[in-house]
């Protein structure tokens, strides 16, 4: 239900384990509370004398104990669903993810065969792997949601989070900041990819790539270097290696523009760097006055980088 | 005048001319601004408040507008961001406080049987020191120089590095107007409660409305220093470059986390505690028998008070505290339940069989059993820890926190408002109109509210401008957004039958619900001097036991403003102490004060500078005049 960012179809072993205790505890609450609203309808139709019978002393004293019972019952059952979640798996898959105002920085470190790299507003995890998110925020106080699969964690400036995750089910999901971080608060989303092993490590193999020879020769390579692009954004193989905005090395590949604003087309890239202050206002991406030909080099080159 | 006339021998008509002698205030609008009678500052701050309610109605509707469709023009993020931070901070700080020490402050004296509150001359100046703050505020707004950083402010946000210009300052600010007036509230109550009570009164027989304003005082003692404290810092770090939020030179972040919901949690419990009151008030009247329970009743009332102090962490489940201090949390959490369990099943045997009246105020009380209950459930959902971190700053919060704010605090003070409204005008309230209000409320706010609930399960978090049409928020948003121009409707239907009330409504004579406690036991409204003559308490209902005749105290003087204070615990009575006069000081004092904490938001020097015409208000305020009181 709700799609690809939703707690109630769950895509990981957290979500599964909430909704797991989420139903039940609905239905007891539910009750309850159809319970109360019950008795309420009942005293109402009812005709009494003036005084409130003394057995209502008991009744409520049974009530209130009933009241603590229910709720003896639901902290053991918050705790111990809290507790395997919470714990560290062996051999996990570490990313660092840091929260920006308004995107996500993905780093992937080195591990046996494959090289650290670092990508943006795109995570992807491989099928039933134990991932270990280390968040961390660069200015305020961002929150880590993916619904379909974990619980949110806050990344805190000065502080370092850690969520641990499960990815049980393929497909791709939808995160969205979760803690209120300025104007673009509403434009700050993730997708997060979770794909078999084998592609994943295919993923991981090209991301580390730089951006191969033949995309070096393109005119759009040109402007980009020679325009002010290259003092936030990195290209990998190219001289820009700016580091305030999203590394752009396979900004193609990615599903998205603009932390989740944009689909990824060349069409939303041209509009992008042609106006981004008017579709995500208060964005820390300057206009750069390009010509006709240069942003037509520039989207192109860009789309080519996969 | 004869120095040292007595009120014995006196007959009614005698008596009320000397009475009005010394208690009335003068004409004419100097009058009227210096006036200390606790039942003029209290309509005022009760107006002010609902003032604010519609204004923040207003932002209310105009969010519900820009998010009926995704990705919607109607406002862009920065203005957006200003809209829903006036929306909390306004229904928080101007009118759900507020509001309910208005009550307090209005019916608490008359229900103690008292003739002002304790420190009348404080009490006017929390008014107009709240005002100005309120003004502040709004005038900022309107010239776009609003908070945008959520009612909350969570800093770095709200920091110097991030929130640059005056908008953060002015809401940090505004928070330091409404604690002064807040305390200067609660601490009149407390004394008023303690000191003031009718001879007999003794501590078990007071009106459970009067316990309730007596604990929500002190919560409101014991919370705002954390405030006070967060605020302060907060301009500091603004204002002078100190860092006690800033990781980069060893401040700490979660810092403001912890004093804010310290302050911020006990908050909720500081409005929901009076409408507490108000439910048993209306409860026992309609029913024509005291709430069931007393005891319980009063001593759930303090539980509620002390685990109030006992949760703040429960807003912090997802910033990574270790998981077993936060299991701790949980528990503290969901045991307030049993305090707030204990109340309704209480006032659930006193409805059991009583055949209430069903006036407009006791529909209100069925409306708050409906949505109160279900707010609490989805209390305890979100206390938690597994839940809550898919919960928190999600929708499904939204909804929570509207249907206990709404339904647990709004619904009883609408109720309330219908209950002694007569009191306070001296007419009824159109009932028929009142119904269909009570009844567009009720379904306006289930159908806006409810959906939100599901909206926070499938992924929409809080305080988005907008959001994007791929998501499937669309449908249940728009649906919200049309229910709400409903509960809007019925708010302006209460909102004019309140106004047109006041005027033509039918007169109500002194006890037109015959209700229990001494309101009622005084002309509607009542003379400046609230009672001709002090009652004395037999019983937790006195007019209901000794109806024919309240037996009175006498021996109070009347050449000048004089009431009776009686002892703690059993309410004897121990001395005689004079009232303050009317006096404009306290209207300076407040506009002395309110430009320097103004000033002070651009420059430190304003607090030395600005100091010295606070200074003088002040003396001017105490200035011994002679009478007796200072001579003796």
């Amino acid at each position: 239900m709700g799609g690809w960012q939703s707690a109630l179809a769950p895509g990981g072993a957290s979500a599964e384990a909430i909704l797991g205790l989420f139903w039940p505890v609905v239905a007891l609450l539910g009750l309850i509370w159809l319970l109360v609203l019950l008795v309420l309808g009942a005293g109402l139709l009812r005709r009494a004398g003036s005084q409130v019978p003394r057995q209502a002393y008991l009744v409520i004293g049974a009530a209130t104990i009933g009241t603590v019972l229910v709720i003896i019952g639901l902290t053991t059952a918050s705790y111990l669903v809290t507790r395997p979640i919470a714990a560290a798996a062996e051999a996990p898959l570490v990313v660092q993810l840091r929260g920006l105002q308004w995107w996500w920085q993905v780093t992937y470190r080195e591990e046996g065969e494959a090289a650290a790299f670092v990508t943006a507003n795109e995570l992807h995890l491989p099928l039933g792997r134990p991932v270990r998110l280390e968040l961390s925020a660069e200015d305020v106080i961002h929150s880590f949601w993916v619904p379909n699969l974990a619980g949110k964690q806050d990344m805190i400036p000065g502080r370092d989070n850690v969520l641990h995750l499960t990815a049980t089910t393929p497909g791709t999901y939808r995160a969205q900041c979760a803690e209120f971080c300025g104007m673009q608060h509403a434009h700050m989303a993730l997708l997060v990819v979770v794909e078999p092993a084998e592609d994943f490590a295919r993923w991981r193999a090209a991301q580390a790539a730089p951006v191969p020879a033949e995309a070096l020769a393109a005119e759009g390579r040109r402007v980009f270097e020679q325009r002010p692009c290259g003092a936030c954004h990195t290209v990998r193989g190219t001289t820009a290696a700016g580091g305030t905005g999203p590394d752009l090395t396979h900004l193609a590949s990615r599903g998205t523009l603009a932390a989740g604003l944009l689909p990824m087309t060349r069409g939303a890239l041209a509009a992008w760097i042609a106006d981004p202050q008017t579709l995500k206002p208060g964005n820390n991406m300057p206009l750069v006055p390009l010509s006709a030909d240069e942003l037509q080099a520039l989207t192109a080159w860009l789309a080519s980088l996969r | 005048m004869i120095p040292d006339q007595r009120d014995m021998g006196l007959d009614d008509a005698a008596l009320q001319a000397a009475l009005r002698r010394v208690w009335s205030s003068r004409g004419g609008l100097l009058g009227a601004l210096a006036s200390v009678d606790h039942k003029t500052v209290g309509r005022r701050y009760i107006v002010t408040a609902f003032a604010f309610l519609l204004l923040g109605g207003v932002l209310a509707m105009l969010m519900r507008w820009q998010l009926a469709q995704p990705e919607a023009r109607l406002m862009g993020p920065d203005r957006y961001n200003q809209v829903f931070t006036m929306h909390g901070t306004n229904m928080m700080f101007l009118f759900a406080v507020p509001v309910m020490e208005a009550m307090g402050g209005y019916l608490v004296p008359l229900m103690v049987g008292t003739r002002n509150i304790a420190f009348p001359r404080l009490n006017a100046f929390s008014y107009w020191v709240y005002l100005f703050g309120g003004l502040l505020l709004w005038g900022a707004f309107l010239l776009d120089m609003g908070p945008d950083v959520g009612w909350f402010a969570y800093v770095p946000l709200s920091g110097p590095q991030y929130a640059a210009g005056k908008r953060a300052d002015i809401w940090a600010q505004m928070i330091t107007f409404t604690e002064v007036s807040a305390l200067a509230v609660a601490v009149e109550i407390v004394v008023t409660v303690f000191k003031q009570r009718a001879p007999g009164m003794s501590l078990d027989r007071m009106p459970l409305f009067v316990w309730a304003m007596l604990v929500t005082a002190f919560i409101i003692i014991v919370a705002m220093p954390a405030i006070v404290t967060a605020s302060t810092a907060l301009i500091l770090d603004r204002l002078v470059g100190t860092h006690f939020f800033n990781p980069a030179e060893g401040g700490d972040v979660l810092l403001w986390q912890h004093l804010f919901w310290f302050f911020g949690h006990p908050e909720v419990y500081i409005i929901f505690v009076p409408a507490v009151g108000m439910v048993s008030a209306i409860i026992g009247t309609f029913c024509r028998r005291p709430v069931f329970g007393y005891l319980a009743m009063v001593l759930a009332l303090v539980g509620i008070a002390l685990l109030s102090f006992g949760l703040w962490v429960h807003h912090m489940f997802t910033t990574g505290l270790p998981r077993l201090g936060e299991s701790f949390f949980t528990a503290s959490s969901m045991a307030i339940a049993v305090p707030s369990g204990l109340q309704i099943f209480c006032w659930l045997a006193t409805l059991w069989g009583a055949q209430p009246r069903m006036a407009v105020p006791m529909l209100y009380v069925l409306a708050f059993f409906f949505t109160f209950v279900l707010g609490g459930m989805t209390g305890v959902m979100v206390a938690s820890v597994p839940l809550d971190t898919q919960l928190h700053d999600s929708y499904f919060v939204v909804a929570h926190f509207h249907y206990v704010l709404i339904g647990g605090a709004v619904f009883p003070l609408l109720g309330a408002i219908h209950y002694w409204f007569p009191k306070v005008t001296g007419r009824m309230m159109r009932e028929v109109t009142g119904r269909w209000a009570c009844g567009m409320i009720f379904l306006g706010f289930n159908l806006a509210f409810f959906p939100m609930h599901i909206l926070g399960l499938w992924g929409m978090p809080r305080r988005v401008y907008t959001y994007q049409p791929e998501l499937p928020w669309a449908g249940l948003n728009l649906f919200a957004s049309v229910s709400s121009v409903l509960l809007a409707g019925g708010f302006l239907l209460f909102f004019w039958n309140a106004w047109r009330s006041a005027r033509h409504g039918a007169p109500a004579g002194d006890d037109p619900w015959g209700g229990p406690t001494l309101e009622w036991a005084t002309s509607s409204p009542p003379p400046p001097w609230n009672f001709t003559r002090i009652p004395v308490v037999e019983s937790v209902s006195p007019l209901w036991d000794a109806r024919e005749a309240l037996p009175v105290a006498e021996g109070l003087r009347l050449d000048r403003r004089e009431l009776l204070i009686t002892s703690l615990m059993d309410a004897t009575p121990e001395a005689r102490d004079s009232s303050p006069q009317d006096s404009i000081w306290p209207l300076l004092a407040a506009i002395a004060t309110s430009v320097m904490l103004i000033w002070s938001i651009f420059t430190p020097w304003a607090v030395v500078w600005g100091s010295i015409p606070v200074a003088i208000t002040l003396i001017g305020w105490f200035w011994p005049r002679g009478t007796p009181e200072d001579e003796s």
